[in-house]
């Protein structure tokens, strides 16, 4: 059965965000985003992948992953984070 | 550092071996006392781990990134707090209305992410793996965080308003506080195992969504910078606390299949306790933001229909299923908050914080979210109890309710189908009766009647006189027992609950801001019409 | 299993028990339909008290301020609890009805269902 429950991120709508958020959807062209007061959520089904090199492409420095945990508000999904992605899926 | 210039520059672990190091390499084996003696609660709840080690901390979270990230939350959300103060924030929030909803947070909320953070330290010395172990530390440290923050942030709204004073004394005591306190008291002394599955994954991963998406995007829409930024940099940690949640699940799952009844059975209570406990953010999201985002029953479509449906489809093929009662839950998406804020309504003298009924825009916006029953069941409710204010003579309930002995809520919801039927629920247990709100909690009592039958609950307290404030004679002609329970309880008659259009907050607010404390309804005071 | 503790066996006390109500029973009273009042209602009573002061000197207090409340005929109200239906006697007491310490007893007023279907 192929994943299609989806899965989803939810970040602060601010100016550290933005390059985030273009980078998730450059990578993932299912990624569907809701903008809401001072919050964007960002649903994907089945899977989603955030790169590092392309988020450093459009920040123009160096970015650690681990960043993400500032701007981070909700995630659903399993997590698999490694240097240079951070991925949700589900399994089902 | 030239004295060692001609050394080679170690390699820079990968973040998975640094991660590794961490939670394996800081472990050690006991020689000297029995490990049975050092873990002494791992076993009794009947979970059966054979390997520790299989433990996968999806976030590979170490100290030094711990330390460096947190410490940048910190600073960014102290940063707007001060702005926030510096600029007289409290005074650009929509109306006076939407600050009523903060004293509940406050009153009742805070002290949860303190309970919690007393609940994680104990796990990160009971257990015996060492990557859960230091999850759990690293949460205790969040969620300490969690309460200083909120705390910190609305100190400043207690400056100018009523009710936020005492919020310590007003969790231990207030009647309908009863109900989050004993959620966490109830799950912090149950076993490691049923805790972690009760907080980590019930509550955190499956609920507290609604109460930090939503509920914090329609602060930041009521123009609330300071409690939206606190509620973000909360929800940050809240995310890792998540993936925590998930991650035990199917640890558990994985670790022995005599363990997913249990964790089903867990499931299956937690799920409807905090079920139970969000009643009273669904209040606060359709009664209490004066600007909306979205109504409760459609977060809860999206939070629990829609995600929490992947959820559990991803865990189907551990043998576990949605949660008993799920469907319970949708029937009454489309009336819990009207009937919640009914009660705050009529019983708004023994209230922390005062009520309003919805003006006509909000009854219209009802209509739309709730087709199927505003207008039939509450709407001529609200239209009775204004006239009745019109009047000079409101609605108003003075006696005490038949309380749930488990969520400790009063008896007030009604047939899953059928909203004009309470819902009636016993059982018999040693020859005393026992009250539910609902099938859900009847089987949690069921279940476990021991952990219940002492269960401390307000109305029977009040009425065995164990309520009243030191010095107070019972025995004197003008006594009166319920006024003398508001005061145990550090709710004040005329100052803490009552009317908004009568309220001090109101009055004041108009005095300060030269706007309406009630956007819909028009000035209270000279104040406003002065200027408009 | 009563509850799984540390220790087997565990028994929590019972916190409501009668004797702690100095002399009185809790008895918990629900008008049917009528949500208005938003939960059924939990009241002290002396156990001897007879059912016609229920009707005439408690139900008034609790529920006089509700439109229909005037208009109920006291001989056609249905009475029950969670044991069934019930016939009661203004001259009995509480515990001549077998009302024990936390018993809920419901009444039904057929045609008066809540002020304009609203509870």
């Amino acid at each position: 059965m192929s994943n299609i429950q989806p899965v989803f991120i939810a970040l602060q709508a601010n100016n550290d965000t933005l390059p985030i958020i273009e980078a998730i959807c450059s990578d993932n062209p299912q990624a569907q985003v809701n903008e809401y007061p001072a919050m964007v959520k960002i649903n994907c089904p089945g899977r989603m992948v955030i790169r590092r090199s392309s988020v450093e492409e459009r920040m123009g420095r160096d970015f650690d992953l681990r960043e993400l945990q500032i701007n981070l508000i909700s995630l659903a999904g399993e997590v698999d984070e490694s240097e240079d992605e951070f991925v949700l899926f589900w399994k089902a | 550092m030239a004295a060692d210039g001609d050394l080679k520059p170690i390699k820079k672990l990968s973040l998975k071996e640094n991660y590794a190091l961490l939670t394996r390499g800081l472990g050690w084996e006991p020689t000297y006392e029995k490990k049975e003696e050092i873990f002494r609660t791992i076993d009794f709840e009947g979970i059966k781990i054979h390997d520790w080690e299989k433990w996968e901390d999806p976030f590979r979270l170490t100290m030094d990134a711990y330390w460096k990230y947190q410490g940048e939350k910190e600073r960014k959300l102290y940063a707007i707090i001060d702005a926030f103060q510096q600029n007289n924030g409290q005074f650009n929030v929509t109306d006076a209305r939407y600050v009523q909803a903060l004293k509940l947070f406050l009153n009742g909320i805070v002290g949860l992410e303190y309970a919690s953070h007393r609940g994680f330290n104990i796990l990160g010395r009971e257990f015996p793996g060492v990557g859960p172990r230091i999850a759990a530390q690293m949460q205790a440290i969040d969620e300490l965080r969690h309460a200083t923050t909120q705390i910190h942030a609305i100190s400043h709204y207690n400056r100018f308003f009523e009710g936020m004073a005492d919020f310590p004394h007003q969790f231990d005591r207030v009647w309908y506080l009863s109900i989050p306190k004993s959620f966490f008291e109830d799950a912090v002394s149950s076993g490691p195992f049923e805790f972690i599955v009760a907080i980590s994954f019930a509550f955190e991963y499956v609920l507290t969504n609604l109460a930090f998406m939503p509920w914090m995007s329609g602060a930041a829409f009521n123009g609330d910078m300071s409690t939206v930024s606190f509620g973000f940099s909360a929800q940050s940690d809240e995310a890792r606390h998540m993936t925590l949640g998930i991650e035990v699940i199917k640890f558990l799952l994985e670790q022995d299949p005599d363990n997913v009844p249990l964790v089903q059975k867990w499931i299956d209570k937690w799920f409807w306790r905090g079920y139970r406990l969000l009643a009273l953010l669904a209040t606060m999201m359709d009664y209490m933001l004066p600007k909306r985002v979205m109504s409760w029953s459609e977060a809860w479509t999206i939070y629990y229909e829609e995600n929490g449906g992947a959820l559990f489809a991803d865990l189907a093929r551990y043998g576990i299923r949605p949660p008993k009662y799920a469907d319970v839950t949708i029937k009454e998406k489309q009336r819990v908050s009207h009937e919640m804020w009914s009660i705050f309504y009529s019983v708004r003298n023994a209230v922390g914080f005062p009520v309003w009924l919805p003006s006509a825009e909000e009854m219209d916006w009802f209509s739309e979210k709730y087709p199927d029953t505003f207008d039939r069941y509450y709407r001529p409710r609200f239209e009775h109890w204004r006239e009745l204010e019109e009047k000079g003579t409101p609605f108003t309930n003075m006696t005490l309710p038949q309380l749930c002995q488990v969520c400790q809520w009063p008896c007030i919801y009604t047939e899953p189908d059928d909203p004009t039927e309470f819902v009636h629920r016993e059982t018999e247990y040693q020859g005393e009766t026992f009250h539910f709100c609902s099938d859900g909690c009847k089987d949690i009592f069921c279940n476990e009647p021991e952990k219940y039958v002492h269960a401390w609950l307000p109305v029977h307290q009040i009425y065995q006189g164990n309520c009243f404030p030191e010095g107070a004679d019972p025995t004197a002609p003008d006594f009166n027992p319920l006024v003398a329970a508001l005061q145990y309880m550090g709710i004040k008659p005329g100052v803490d609950g009552g009317l908004m259009s009568q309220h001090v907050d109101a009055s004041r607010w108009e005095q300060w801001t030269s706007r309406p404390a009630n956007l819909h309804e028009g000035a209270i005071t000279q104040a406003v019409r002065k200027t408009t | 299993m009563p509850v799984k503790a540390i220790k087997p066996g565990y028994h929590g006390e019972f916190r409501d028990r009668v004797e702690n109500f100095r002399g009185q029973q809790l008895l918990n009273i629900c008008w049917e339909k009528h949500t208005m009042f938003g939960w059924p209602m939990c009241i002290p009573v002396p156990p001897e008290m007879p059912f016609g002061a229920l009707l005439e000197q408690v139900l008034p207090g609790i529920y006089g301020a509700h439109p229909d409340f005037a208009r109920i005929k006291w001989n056609e109200v249905q009475w029950s609890s969670a044991k069934g239906p019930f016939t009661p006697d203004p001259s009995k007491s509480m515990v001549e009805h077998g009302f024990k310490h936390k018993t809920q007893i419901r009444f039904r007023t057929p045609g008066l269902d809540g002020h304009n279907g609203a509870g």
